[in-house]
């Protein structure tokens, strides 16, 4: 159980080696409590720029242009922000640039929160009615073996990739005990 | 409903871009990525028409992955409405090579001319200012825009932002080409990036 343990704990960090290994140099995001670790680790990198924004969809255009400009990104937002981005979501097909964005689920699995439920109930629909693959990762174990196929299909086949992080890898809010 | 005074776009974007050397512009949906086309088209120009609100953050992920060029992104009043938060995202990565200049004519000039927020209350430089965009100013001169169009070359001293109030008259439409990949790759190119 304890090795169980210490591999549950380090899947942000599998998250940032893949992300490193593949070359991704500006990393938007609207801060996640799911993704705080892989936040602080991005902050911390001399290779990795991480770049809030005031809403998601703010990421998808500064891809782009960093795209244009010879740069990959990846983009970190909880479910709720998928909805903030769908007409922007158009520019992928349109100007064809690498997308990987890495979505830290709400609105499932023990969510305390209903006002959580229905954008988390369409994050999926959503993306695959834009367009955008998605791809899931429920547990620590199949963090990087998720991570690595969906950064490989984003960024060597351009085919527009979400990873869902399910709400039971990253553990339900809790508001009471 | 031209009014006396007001900057004509055109003058404006063709004095932007008359000595362009190696800026990259980005323009905004709607009657600003006209106005790119118009002064020339280039390989370097990034012409928008969609993704309303984006122009700004093209201008920032382009800025950041290419420090040492300067970044000059052209929209208009609606458009930079529907973004306003980029100017603090903006202002908080401090993309020395990033200008931002709006042509203001306080209407949505593509949907029929209808009034936009600019036209009574809003005053997008002082939005940008309280951003944290120091370097922001009203323009209403051509002596200005000329200013700015220098100070855009200088890649160590932005973000800057200025805007421009111009005339709301229509002028003639010159479309630049509508293909996103193909404006994305000749860029691309252009910098010196292979096809993947």
């Amino acid at each position: 159980m304890l090795a169980d343990n210490k591999t549950s704990s380090d899947w942000p960090e599998a998250i940032y080696s893949t992300l490193e290994r593949f070359d991704v140099r500006q990393v938007p995001y609207v801060p996640d409590a799911g993704h705080s670790r892989l936040i602080q680790r991005v902050l911390g990198s001399s290779t990795m720029r991480g770049i809030p924004l005031t809403t998601e969809e703010e990421g998808i255009a500064l891809m782009a242009g960093a795209w244009a400009g010879g740069q990959r990104g990846v983009l970190l937002m909880q479910s709720s922000g998928v909805g903030n981005c769908i007409n922007m979501l158009s520019l992928i097909p349109i100007l064809r640039f690498p997308f990987l964005t890495l979505v830290t689920m709400r609105g499932e699995w023990g969510e305390y929160n209903p006002w959580q439920v229905p954008m988390g109930s369409t994050t999926q629909g959503v993306f695959e009615l834009s367009g955008v693959q998605v791809l899931r990762a429920s547990n620590a174990q199949e963090v990087p073996d998720v991570l690595q196929a969906a950064a490989a299909q984003a960024y060597n086949a351009l085919t527009p990739t979400a990873v869902l992080l399910s709400q039971r890898l990253i553990g339900a809010k809790v508001f009471t005990k | 409903m031209s009014k006396a005074n007001l900057l004509n776009r055109r003058d404006v974007v063709s004095a932007l871009l008359a000595n362009r050397k190696d800026v990259v512009a980005i323009g905004g949906l709607g009657a600003s990525t006209n106005d790119i086309c118009a002064a020339g088209d280039h390989a370097r120009n990034f012409y928008l028409w969609g993704g309303m609100g984006g122009a700004a953050m093209i201008g920032l992920g382009l800025a950041l992955a290419q420090p040492k060029l300067p970044v000059l992104v052209i929209t208009g009043d609606g458009e930079m409405l529907m973004g306003l938060g980029s100017f603090a995202t903006i202002a908080l990565q401090k993309p020395a090579n990033l200008s931002i200049l709006v042509l203001d004519n306080e209407r949505y000039g593509e949907t029929g001319g209808q009034a936009s927020h600019t036209s009574a209350a809003a005053d997008l430089v002082g939005v940008a200012k309280a951003c944290g965009i120091a370097d922001s100013r009203s323009i209403s001169t051509m002596a200005e825009v000329e200013a700015f169009a220098r100070s855009v070359h200088d890649v160590a001293a932005g973000p800057r932002f200025a805007n421009v109030k111009v005339d709301s008259a229509e002028v003639e439409r010159i479309l630049p080409t509508r293909d996103g990949t193909y404006i994305v790759n000749r860029m691309r190119g252009d910098l010196g990036f292979a096809p993947i």
